[in-house]
């Protein structure tokens, strides 16, 4: 009887670790073309919103200044994940410790209200990575000392995270000048804590400088650092792990400790800047959203910057085809779901080779 | 009729030609966008705000061109959708939700040319206009016919958030339901939740247990109506008419309105008349609308709901006329006065009466 | 307390608990097979608005919980095919289905908003329904509540009793193992992971065609996150997912009315209190020899056969 089977290849295919999310793209723009096209609209000129209006077209500067933001928050939380997902540790719960980080940033900025200097800035990220951290390690030292599942107690905290910050948004942090209506003060129009534009119109702020050197110190540490070979070891192997040294438990603290931590900074660089305002709304996802991005840049941290940016392309584009094409919010979901779908689907085939034909008899 | 008020507009231009003012620019053409917080089906507050869109479409026809973006969380995107419109050649922005507010200012800051509204909020600017609806006054229409119709005196209230506009709301129902029935109780909810519809029809649900057989609300589902309908007690609509859910349930609704406004914002645009302007508006403005009463109402009642409609359309009677006490029994209008608009805005407390504590 | 009246409260909650009880259970059964997928919120909101269309157009609600399984079904099929032949990760891919099913019941929803329907008759059991206290509370409920109390049953007889069950179990416990006294572990997980899907699908439905007799955009307000930390209170049991999902959706229908009958109650807490007592019986099962070994061996782990 004929039959698909996939067969591990001796090696990662080259040809597809690159290969594979340029198909995985393509596959999408024809099934998306075809969802746009039952819609009623122009698949084509759909399709080239979304992808080229940030590159494209007479408002392409200011596009392209948004990519760096929407990336930004993304790609810091996937790479502190991506280290723990390489160890077999599965912190799930980042929106979690986004959040928690971003209000811990804000309590200290409200706090010291309006007291000025910009050093007040430098404060409040230590802040935001300590509560990041902190709200991390209760997974993490369930996980180590009493062997509860960090996947569950993590995803749960997210929860407990959320009904802080609605509580905080309409009471103890409510703006005392906003006529009773919930949220905060706008803290990016604090000065000396705003996270704004390093240079203006550039959508650089000091999120991205802190994404792009995670990313960096991402990548010393997987190929230069002992402990990156100690996350490499324990994800492949994990008995082998002990035998060269690994402390499973200590390996457990510390990814979730810097996991947990970057979400924590990147829920206060997204506080501070683009959202101002500690309010319901505030987290829109990118604790999740970066788990799916942390597993298309193949838990690599190079991967991972390409990922974000991916993603940031069809959030900005998405939204102009909203507006201009009048595409309900729901199909540019729908499509951002087709694009991971096809993206995990296709990564198959950097490590397996498709076999079509009898089964081996061997 | 038309041809008079043609004159009289010909004759105002006239006038302001004649006085020297500044000759303003006149488009032929004008480009407005709106972002709702919401899903535009959501069948309420985001509902109605299309609706107004779609009111000033209609009226000024190809001469208008509009875009949208619905369901934008009032959170870090907002202001990249704002400046997207900008730039996208959008004469007039109208931001419809609290929480835009911010983003509004900011936005405009960077576009002076383009005129932003916004709603709800108390942040103006050269190009920045804000615009309100005084929901209160439908609150005294339904308040008086909630009190005529309980039987058990408890009537149910179900609430998103703490603020202002809420409280007020709250204060105006239950002042006008107390005048028409001294022994009325309010029971209310807080969902901490503008559009949640499950927790909406528990929060009836557990209200109608508790004995209320009449119903209001000032969330945006209309989730409490459809369960109003299945028990055979009565219900009042907010921001839509919702009696298509309760057909025999739903006395009736406050509506909000929209069009009138947009039509006379996006007019000024089109003869270059355009200023920043801080309005709210209700009922004689007819932002506001309380559509028929019921006809399974009784006749007499639905009389008297007429006329505090009418009374409050000719303006001769304000919600908030004095005497009136704080729940703690302090006065914080004098018998005679009315209150002002400061003091509504700021309402953070309970009228006395109602028997509940104010959530902190 | 003033003005509850306990009889109606405990009906009430048993209503509202049906969409996570029906969620919880198919959840259970997939991850009792090692199989993580966080997707059921979206395949719930597929099922909600889908069973609501199908009642539409049928004018059946019966015809409308059929389409809502289906829909559950065919979404967790892709989420099955991804992960169990195509080796993505699951936790990645049940996320990228809750945001595709968001988007997609957003998109079929559009031209049935503002419609609503009938409710489907209640059962109102003759002679039972008249028994004090248990009556009212117990017997004068619809079909489809009877049906998850009915499955409550049922899961438990196919896991701890049937041959089937057995199996299903080893394949979640260890793959390797099921595999080397030839268990077709995929087929298994797949047939495990489709029946997941039907039941949030139907519990999804359950909100659109029994509880609120209409479709409205993100109606399900994260009855499937809930369902997901229902399972895992439950330690993979089926009577304690029962348990678990009238216990949240009874905190829900309690705090509501607390709040009517005049008691100032801290809502966040109560709100945050399921997910707290979640992580609580985490931290007790682990206290415990017995329960210890309650979560599923290759919970989420990817399997692929060698050879």
């Amino acid at each position: 009887m004929a039959m698909i089977r996939l067969e591990r290849r001796a090696d990662p295919s080259n040809f597809w670790r690159y290969g594979a999310p340029l198909v995985a793209v393509l596959a999408t723009i024809i099934a998306g073309g075809i969802m746009f096209a039952l819609l009623g609209k122009n698949p084509v000129e759909a399709i080239r919103t979304i992808f080229w209006t940030p590159f494209t077209g007479r408002n392409a500067a200011y596009y392209l200044s948004q990519l760096p933001i929407k990336a930004a928050p993304l790609v810091l939380i996937a790479t502190g994940l991506a280290l723990g997902f390489r160890a077999g540790i599965w912190n799930i719960g980042a929106e979690g410790q986004y959040v928690i980080g971003a209000l811990s940033g804000a309590a200290v900025a409200l706090a010291l209200y309006p007291m000025e200097g910009r050093w007040l800035f430098i404060i409040c990220i230590a802040a935001s990575l300590a509560g990041g951290m902190l709200w991390a390690m209760i997974p993490a030292v369930l996980k180590v000392r009493l062997g509860v599942s960090e996947i569950l107690v993590s995803l749960m905290l997210v929860y407990v995270a959320e009904n802080i910050l609605a509580s905080l948004a309409v009471g103890a942090m409510k703006n005392p000048e906003g006529y009773g209506f919930p949220g905060s003060r706008n803290l990016s129009q604090y000065p000396a804590v705003a996270n704004l534009d390093i240079w203006s119109g550039t959508g650089i702020h000091w999120g991205v400088i802190a994404a792009l050197l995670s990313v960096l110190a991402g990548q010393i540490l997987l190929s230069r650092h002992i402990l990156g070979f100690q996350i490499q070891v324990a994800g492949l192997a994990p008995r082998a792990a002990r035998f060269a040294g690994v402390a499973p438990g200590r390996l457990v603290m510390v990814c979730m400790a810097a996991s947990g931590a970057l979400a924590g900074a990147a829920g206060w660089f997204e506080l501070a800047g683009p959202s101002g305002i500690v309010s319901v709304d505030f987290n829109v996802g990118y604790g999740f959203t970066a788990i799916i991005v942390a597993f298309l840049g193949r838990l690599h941290p190079v991967g991972i910057l390409l990922a974000g940016v991916l993603l940031a392309v069809t959030y900005v584009g998405g939204d102009v085809a909203r507006s201009s094409l009048g595409l309900p919010a729901g199909s540019i979901q729908s499509f951002q779901g087709m694009l991971l779908f096809f993206l995990l689907a296709l990564d198959v085939l950097t490590a397996y080779r498709i076999r079509i034909g009898r089964k081996a008899r061997a | 009729m038309k041809r008079r008020s043609f004159l009289a507009g010909t004759a105002a231009a006239a006038t302001a030609a004649a006085a020297g003012l500044p000759a303003r620019a006149q488009a032929d053409k004008i480009k407005a966008g709106f972002i709702y917080v919401g899903p535009i089906t959501d069948m309420g507050y985001n509902y109605q705000h299309n609706v107004g869109r779609e009111d000033a479409m209609a009226h000024f026809g190809d001469a208008l061109e509009t875009v949208y973006v619905e369901n934008v969380p009032e959170g870090p995107d907002c202001e990249r959708i704002l400046t997207q419109l900008a730039l996208d050649g959008c004469d007039i922005i109208f931001a419809t939700s609290f929480g835009f507010m911010d983003p509004t200012i900011n936005v405009a800051a960077k576009f002076p040319d383009v005129k932003f509204e916004h709603a709800t909020g108390f942040k103006t600017a050269d190009n920045v206009a804000i615009y309100n609806a005084r929901f209160y006054e439908g609150r005294a229409v339904i308040g008086h016919l909630a009190g005529k119709l309980t039987k058990s005196n408890q009537i149910g209230y179900i609430v998103p958030v703490p603020i202002p506009e809420v409280i007020m709301g709250i204060n105006a129902a239950f002042i006008a339901a107390r005048k028409a029935n001294p022994d009325v109780q309010f029971k209310i909810i807080w969902i901490y939740d503008w559009h949640n519809p499950q927790k909406e029809a528990d929060a009836a649900k557990a209200l109608v247990e508790q004995g209320c057989d009449v119903l209001m609300q000032h969330t945006d589902s209309n989730a409490p109506i459809t369960l109003a309908e299945e028990l055979g007690i009565h219900a009042f609509g907010q921001a839509a008419d919702m009696s298509a859910y309760g057909p025999n349930a739903c006395v009736t609704s406050i509506v909000d309105n929209w069009g009138p406004y947009y039509i006379e914002r996006i007019g000024m645009m089109f003869d270059g008349s355009w200023a920043t302007s801080d309005q709210w508006l209700g009922m004689p403005e007819g932002v506001i609308v309380v559509p028929e009463i019921n006809a399974n109402i009784d006749p007499e009642l639905r009389a008297e709901a007429d006329a505090i409609r009418d009374s409050i359309i000719n303006r001769e009677y304000h919600p908030f006329t004095g005497p009136l006490n704080k729940q703690d029994g302090t006065e914080f209008v004098a018998a005679g006065e009315v209150a002002d608009d400061g003091t509504l805005l700021n309402m953070m407390f309970y009228v006395e009466g109602i028997d509940a504590e104010l959530p902190s | 307390m003033g003005g509850i009246d306990p009889i109606l409260l405990l009906a009430s909650l048993m209503v509202a608990s049906t969409p996570i009880l029906l969620a919880a259970l198919g959840e259970l059964v997939v991850e009792r097979a090692g199989v993580l997928n966080l997707g059921v919120e979206g395949m719930m909101i597929t099922g909600a608005v889908c069973g609501f269309a199908a009642t539409v157009l049928t004018g059946s609600p019966w015809l409308g919980f059929v389409a809502a399984a289906l829909a559950g079904g065919v979404m967790a099929l892709i989420f099955g095919v991804l992960t169990q032949y195509l080796l993505s990760n699951q936790v990645a891919t049940g996320l990228a289905l809750t945001l595709f099913g968001l988007g997609l019941s957003a998109l079929i929803g559009q031209s049935y908003a503002g419609i609503t329907i009938d409710r489907p008759p209640s059962l109102n059991l003759p002679l039972l329904r008249d028994i004090p206290w248990l009556g009212p509370i117990v017997f004068r409920h619809d079909v489809i509540l009877y049906l998850s109390l009915a499955m409550v049953v049922a899961i438990w007889w196919f896991l701890t009793r049937s041959r089937g069950g057995l199996i299903l179990r080893a394949v979640g416990e260890n793959h390797d193992a099921a595999h080397a006294l030839g268990y077709p572990v995929i087929a298994i997980r797949m047939a495990a992971i489709t029946f997941g899907g039907a039941m949030a699908g139907t519990g999804g439905a359950y909100i659109s065609i029994m509880r609120l007799r209409q479709w409205t955009e993100g109606m399900t307000s994260g009855a499937g996150w809930i369902a997901l930390a229902i399972v895992v209170f439950a330690s993979w049991r089926s009577g304690r997912v029962l348990l678990g999902a009238y216990l949240f959706g009874g905190v829900t229908v309690l705090q509501l009315n607390l709040q009517g009958a005049g008691f100032r109650i801290p809502a966040v807490l109560l709100s945050a209190s399921p997910y707290l007592i979640t992580i609580i019986v985490l931290v007790l099962m682990s206290l415990s020899r017995n329960a210890r070994n309650a979560t599923p061996g290759n919970l989420g782990a990817t399997f692929h056969a060698s050879n």
